[in-house]
């Protein structure tokens, strides 16, 4: 037997996608254009904008740094987060409900803040290098997602089960790598693909990070549509979801498939 | 291989807290031993101390002629089957029995041959390439036994392995685990707050209450025989009557209860009976006769109960609220006025009068 939808359900469930969508088919559409200027629909199919984004010195550099910000900036929070994560499960610290609040601070201080004080005491303060500046940013951004997001995951784990390994003789440091971290690599992986994504669009926290010489991608096109209308714009963000895609869709078949089999 | 386990003055702190306090027991070779009692008594306090999942703060823990008090947990070489089972979610049946070979460096072939041999005596070799999440609780519980027994240990520890499973399932499993224990001949610590359970499979029980053992025996003489207050009400002595003697004469004592009621009892049926003692018996051991006469307690009669084989009677008496069987052939009538007559093989007498 099938269910009946009503009409109005249907209308409503394709407005919504028409609202998710939208805007995506809208940007690839205006990076097709054949014109000098964004517009949608696209007049004429070109991928002149595509080829124009490798000539601009500026945005290879950039996307070469995103991508090595996002890449490092997530593995530094896993590897924080996850130690983090597990001490604060695996002994059932209860931390007071203010400290516990310090985890999400960093999602709920606008990120322009976080920015902001970086500059003054990393930046400027420590004059630190200005990538060095960004990946301890982006790191401090990414990490509440982590320590978050793999604490849900060890909620459910019994800690019994770990026991039971350090019984059979397996040393406590093998038994976290052999049976602890298997068993959350749903969450390990869901929080490397929410790190990795909050670190690769971040502008917040970038703004103020960035200097002469070093930029990441979305300030990179900040700058650009500051003095350009072109389709660059365009493109460049269609390949910017594209990369995002791409690193999902890695992870998810390296580290996440065996999961989503069981 | 089997080994005794030797507990010495076992003390043990949480933060500041003590749970356990100068706990000793001794398991014989082959043995298995219950510890018993309520949640909070430390019973699974002392099984984590032996397993070394805790350190005690003071005594020690030996097993044959190893000294394991300070011992890492992985080097003590015991079998644990835990309450939820504790399986590897993410091994198959035949990996989860033979990770214990595997961490003792046996090679993959002889493992296998092992872990399945072990797998056929829990009956359990069809299963061997299943993922414990397509188990039933009891396949579970003898994948998490197979897993336990596979490594030969010289000690078996339980804790609470058959709470989670059905009441029918319970008893089963409490057969097998006692035939497999046999078989093996492995000393074993088994951790239950069931005391039907513990009573049924043990060779000895502990019953514990507030870190310390209040008595450690055999089930019978558990049952019959508690040497305190505690463990007399925990197998079932509901009445508690607190007694005091006041004249001796050979053989016959007569005691006074709260009240001023008068008894006399005879120590060649009783035992020896102290100055200061408590009297406990179950319901069973305080017979009920409506004689104005007999040399018993006086009561007043409350709700009368069927049991089947006998009538209830709630009674009220100068000592104190009692419970009491009387026969079926002469019912009372509730309200009315009987005396209470301790039954001497089903008494005991517990020194001292605190309850």
């Amino acid at each position: 037997m099938t269910t009946r939808l009503s009409p109005a359900l249907i209308a409503v469930a394709a407005l919504v996608y028409i609202f998710l969508v939208g805007p995506l088919i809208i940007v690839i559409g205006a990076s097709l254009s054949d014109t000098t200027y964004l517009t949608f629909p696209p007049q004429g199919l070109s991928l002149r904008w595509f080829e124009k984004i490798f000539e601009i010195t500026a945005f290879r550099r950039t996307i070469v740094t995103s991508l090595q910000l996002a890449f490092l900036a997530t593995g530094l929070a896993l590897l924080i987060g996850i130690p983090a994560a597990y001490a604060l499960n695996r002994y059932r610290i209860q931390l007071p409900s203010w400290l516990s609040t310090v985890f999400v601070l960093p999602i709920l201080v606008p990120e322009i803040v976080l920015g902001f004080s970086l500059l003054k005491s990393v930046a400027v303060g420590a004059s630190f290098p200005i990538f060095l500046s960004l990946l301890i940013g982006h790191t401090l951004l990414v990490l509440p997602y982590c320590v978050r997001v793999i604490s849900a995951s060890l909620a459910s784990f019994d800690f019994s089960i770990e026991e039971a390994a350090i019984s059979l003789g397996s040393p406590p440091a093998k038994t976290f790598f052999t049976i602890v971290l298997p068993n959350v690599r749903a969450g390990v992986v869901a929080a490397f693909i929410l790190a990795f994504i909050t670190s690769i669009n971040d502008v917040s926290t970038s703004l103020f990070l960035t200097g002469p010489g070093v930029s990441t991608l979305p300030i990179q096109i900040l700058a650009h549509v500051e003095q350009f209308f072109d389709p660059t714009i365009a493109s460049v963000s269609v390949l910017l979801m594209f990369l995002t895609v791409a690193v999902m869709a890695i992870v998810e078949r390296t580290l996440g498939l065996t999961f989503l089999a069981k | 291989m089997t080994q005794a386990l030797d507990i010495n003055d076992l003390t043990a702190h949480y933060g500041s807290t003590k749970v356990l306090e100068d706990l000793s027991l001794s398991v014989g070779a082959s043995e298995l031993v219950s510890l018993l009692g309520a949640s909070g008594c430390g019973k699974t306090t002392t099984l984590r101390l032996i397993a070394g999942f805790l350190e005690p703060t003071e005594g020690t823990i030996r097993l044959g002629g190893r000294d394991l008090t300070r011992l890492p947990a992985h080097k003590r070489d015991i079998g644990l089957v835990f309450q939820n089972y504790a399986l590897f979610p993410h091994l198959t049946v035949l990996e989860n029995v033979a990770f214990g070979l595997k961490q003792r460096g046996v090679a993959s072939g002889e493992r296998d041959k092992r872990a399945r041999a072990m797998l056929d005596r829990v009956g359990l070799s069809v299963l061997a390439e299943r993922l414990p999440g397509a188990l039933s609780g009891g396949q579970k519980q003898r994948v998490a036994l197979a897993r336990a027994l596979v490594i030969e240990p010289p000690l078996l520890m339980f804790d609470e392995p058959l709470s989670n499973l059905d009441a029918k399932l319970r008893v089963d499993m409490r057969v097998e685990i006692r035939q497999l224990q046999r078989a093996n001949g492995t000393t074993s610590v088994y951790v239950t707050h069931d005391q039907e359970e513990a009573f049924s499979i043990s060779d000895r029980v502990a019953i514990m209450n507030a870190g310390r053992i209040m008595q450690f025996d055999t089930p019978e003489v558990l049952y019959q025989r508690p040497t305190n207050a505690f463990v007399a009400r925990f197998v079932g002595f509901e009445n508690l009557i607190p007694l005091r003697t006041v004249a001796r004469d050979g053989e016959m004592v007569t005691v006074e209860a709260a009240g001023g009621a008068q008894l006399t009892l005879s120590q060649e049926r009783f035992g020896p009976i102290p100055d200061a003692f408590t009297l406990a018996t179950r319901p069973d051991g305080l017979a009920v006769t409506p004689e104005a006469g007999a040399d018993g307690l006086p009561a007043t009669l409350g709700l009368r109960t069927y049991l089947g084989r006998a009538y209830q009677y709630q009674c009220e008496t100068a000592a104190g609220h009692l419970v009491a069987n009387g026969a079926l052939s002469a019912p009372l009538e509730p309200g009315g006025t009987a005396r209470l007559v301790p039954v001497p093989d089903q008494c005991c007498v517990l020194a001292g009068t605190e309850l």
